[in-house]
């Protein structure tokens, strides 16, 4: 499935590894959160990144104690309108300060893009259709921003603000 | 009321824009429906029994005169010459093609107004008071927090894909015309000791197949914290909320199994790592907010009209109307009205498109350009001197708009039911019909006093049937259409839900049924007495004997 | 005489429309083919579904060429009454 990352349909750098699977001695590894929580200190100590893919049924405090040693938690859509994987997103990006790559997969809609990049994720893999496009066509279609999230775009509010500051009061 | 600044105006224009351009993917086979259809009904576009629905959102009830405009343009255009109001103070058309939808809606963002999220699993419209602002009895004004939460909650990137959808509603006055404690959220302003106001916040109330009164799981809540308040209660039910069952998925269920008190806890935990940031709502924020809602430039009036009392004691049409459709205003010399969309043979809460039109002009003329939706399915127009009240009457009586039946046996409240929607198990338009034409006689209606019907014509319960003080339910027996009967419901602030009363009878019987319930009562009751109270005096015992021994 | 319908709305409007025999669609159920097993009728509607033509299409019971249940027959034939100069009722 190609990954949509940085706007550009990028390779995927990361390997993903089943819960029998015998480790590769090296590279990027992506291992479910059972196996994380199994081998926990194993994996740690591997010179190379570590990804863990959380059901969206798991709390992230579940893996909140190890995000300095994470690069990459995959969250999940098993079906588009399972909306779980937004707070999780959140959560991770803006309670927990996660600066590493997040990612969606399961069915993606190219019509929750905008949604999904506001609540932090940055890469995706998208179930259909042309990616490049998609993602042009889905962050263009809005301008005004009603919510803070930790996206980082100015909210209606906040440019209100702003104007009041800078226009004299009635 | 709000009026839209240009960052509201692009941003309802671009989701018209981004609306357009999915129904032209899905006309063209790019989106398949199962793809298509949580973003038709983000766009609040229901595809029912006849044709496609939209049900357009009104902020809190509050419209203009444009809008109201807008809305008899639509209907006119891309409808079949009418609208149909809602119990969530929203407007619904029936007939509306997929493919003029996007020009509808572009009708509409012209004049500030849209239909998103008046569907699917997102937060839906916050209700409120529709005497928000003129109410004697109004701690404080809710419509400036009803729009700090309709922003919030718009296209709010974290909430587009809940269990289930989320209502949320706002009482600023100790009587709740607001209905709190039957939705999702309810939010109650009162004052603490030290005479600061703030919000008690309710959580899982409910109508529908189970339903259920809000629990409290804050007493008190400063009010600029409402904000991250609600994230942190919305957060907790996207992430707790049963998805695998449809009839288990709404909030309320999470707080039965788990207790309000975990669930205040749970609220509490998430609550406190996003308070105190960027959600908080500041002084500025709500004076900038609030300068919308100030009030029209009154004149100054004395309490007492003398035209009002002349007309009163010379007219005894006018004077019952003025009894039954005049509230009383916070402002001397002025009261609010209501237009009864009641008429006796009529739909309850329809309107065609040329009295929504005559209803923009009458509020320019007589309300300052402004009208409300009350959730019982009425108008209403805020602000109408005294003085003024007799020639409206006549202006709305020539319309069809001046029944004067408002909170009383007549003044049904009733979902659309089997004739137009696909979930449905009976009719309830019918129903309410031939009720009103067995109560059609004004001088018993006034004698019977104030009493609520309430018509579902399913289980879904979008009449509101359980919060009636008479409620009826249409069920399928067989094959043919039978109907519950239930009493003693509340929607105010002493909400209760209604207790069966027997076995459901059937649509030839159910008027003869209803009627002797309403005998009962006035035979029964003490002096003052509303249903409710007469039958918690009495139980249900007289109630049964008349409907069903004389069967 | 009892048999079976593809009924379904169209896309574009959301009109309520009945599969006919020659593979069409019509705005009423008198014209709808009324068939004893409707696999290949449904199976047809289906690839229309697919096709962008019409949404969500089912199958009604008919007895006599009139729906039996009551919710099918105020689809086919409007609103059990007239509750507005222009909405369409028919029923027979």
């Amino acid at each position: 499935m190609p990954l949509l990352k940085g706007g550009r349909v990028s390779e995927d750098a990361w390997t993903a590894v089943g819960d029998e699977d015998a480790l590769p001695d090296s590279g990027a590894l992506l291992v479910t959160l059972k196996r994380w929580q199994g081998e926990r200190e194993s994996l740690r100590a591997r010179n190379d990144a570590i990804g863990i893919r959380l059901p969206n049924s798991a709390p992230v405090e579940a893996i909140a104690p190890d995000l300095d040693r994470i690069e990459l938690v995959a969250l999940e859509f098993p079906k588009f309108n399972d909306g779980r994987a937004f707070s999780q997103a959140r959560q991770l990006r803006e309670r927990y300060g996660y600066a590493g790559e997040l990612r969606a997969t399961g069915q993606v809609l190219r019509d929750q893009l905008l949604f999904m990049a506001r609540c932090g994720f940055d890469a995706f893999e998208l179930a259909k259709g042309e990616p490049v496009k998609a993602w042009e066509a889905a962050i263009a279609e809005f301008s005004v921003f009603y919510q803070p999230t930790g996206d980082g775009r100015p909210t209606a509010r906040a440019l209100r603000r702003a104007a009041a500051v800078s226009t004299p009061a009635d | 009321m709000y009026q839209y600044d240009q960052l509201d105006q692009v941003f309802v224009r671009q989701r018209v824009a981004q609306f357009r351009d999915q129904v032209r993917r899905r006309l063209a086979g790019e989106l398949s429906e199962d793809e298509f259809k949580p973003l038709r009904l983000m766009n609040g576009l229901y595809l029912q029994l006849h044709a496609y629905m939209l049900r357009v959102a009104i902020p809190y009830g509050v419209l203009n005169a444009a809008q109201m405009r807008a809305l008899a343009h639509v209907a006119r255009t891309y409808d079949r010459g009418y609208g149909h109001f809602t119990t969530r103070q929203n407007i619904q058309f029936n007939w509306i093609r997929l493919d003029q939808a996007p020009d509808a809606l572009e009708a509409l963002a012209e004049v500030g107004i849209h239909a998103i999220q008046t569907s699917g699993n997102t937060i839906r419209n916050t209700t409120t008071d529709e005497l928000a602002g003129v109410a004697p009895d109004e701690i404080e004004d809710p419509r400036p927090w009803c729009e700090l939460i309709r922003q919030w909650s718009t296209l709010h990137p974290e909430f587009a894909f809940l269990p289930r959808k989320f209502k949320i509603a706002v009482t600023g006055s100790p009587h709740d015309r607001a209905a709190v404690k039957v939705h999702d959220i309810g939010l109650r302003m009162h004052r603490d000791e030290t005479g600061e106001a703030g919000f008690e916040v309710l959580v899982g109330g409910g109508l529908g197949r189970t339903p259920m009164i809000g629990k409290t799981i804050k007493g008190f809540l400063p009010k600029r914290h409402l904000l991250s308040y609600l994230e942190a209660i919305l957060r907790v039910y996207n992430l707790a909320g049963r998805r695998d069952n449809l009839y288990k998925s709404r909030i309320k269920i999470l707080v039965h199994d788990i207790g309000a008190a975990a669930m205040a806890e749970r609220v509490e935990a998430e609550w406190a790592t996003i308070r105190d940031g960027a959600l908080e709502v500041s002084d500025d924020d709500l004076a900038r907010v609030a300068r919308h809602f100030v009030r029209p430039p009154y004149a100054e009036r004395p309490a007492r009209s003398e035209i009002l009392e002349r007309e009163r004691l010379s007219d005894a049409g006018f004077a019952r109307w003025l009894k039954s459709n005049s509230f009383a205003h916070k402002v001397p010399g002025y009261a609010a009205v209501k237009l009864s969309l009641k008429p006796v043979d009529g739909p309850p809460g329809d309107a065609s498109a040329a009295q929504i039109d005559a209803m923009a002009d009458l509020a320019e003329r007589f309300s300052f350009g402004e009208v409300r939706v009350a959730h019982e399915q009425n108008l209403v127009l805020p602000d109408v001197a005294l003085d003024d009240l007799p020639a409206l009457w006549r202006a709305l009586d020539a319309i069809g708009l001046a029944t004067p039946n408002i909170g009383l046996v007549s003044d049904i409240i009733s979902c659309p039911g089997m004739d137009y929607c696909a979930l449905a198990t009976a009719r309830s338009i019918p129903v309410a019909q031939r009720l009103t034409k067995r109560f059609a006689d004004l001088g018993r209606v006034h004698d019977i006093g104030k009493l609520h019907i309430n018509i579902s014509g399913c289980i879904n319960a979008c009449g509101h049937h359980h919060v009636g003080h008479i409620g009826l339910l249409g069920v399928d027996k067989g094959g043919r259409e039978f109907y519950q009967i239930t009493l003693g419901g509340r929607a105010d602030e002493h909400a209760a839900l209604g207790t069966l009363l027997g076995p459901a009878v059937a649509y030839d019987d159910v008027v003869d049924a209803v009627e002797r319930v309403v005998e009962t009562y006035v035979r029964l009751r003490s002096p003052g007495e509303i249903l409710v109270d007469t039958v918690k005096r009495t139980g249900l015992g007289p109630f049964k004997e008349a409907v069903y021994a004389a069967a | 005489m009892s048999s079976k319908a593809v009924t379904a709305n169209r896309l574009a409007d959301g009109a309520v429309v009945f599969r006919r025999e020659d593979g069409g669609w019509s705005l009423r159920i008198e014209e709808a083919a009324a068939v004893e097993d409707a696999t290949e009728l449904l199976a047809a509607a289906e690839r229309d579904a697919a096709a962008a033509l019409v949404v969500a299409p089912y199958l009604i019971d008919l007895n006599d060429g009139t729906p039996t249940d009551y919710r099918e027959r105020i689809r086919a034939y409007g609103p059990s009454r007239a509750f507005h100069a222009d909405v369409p009722t028919r029923h027979p």
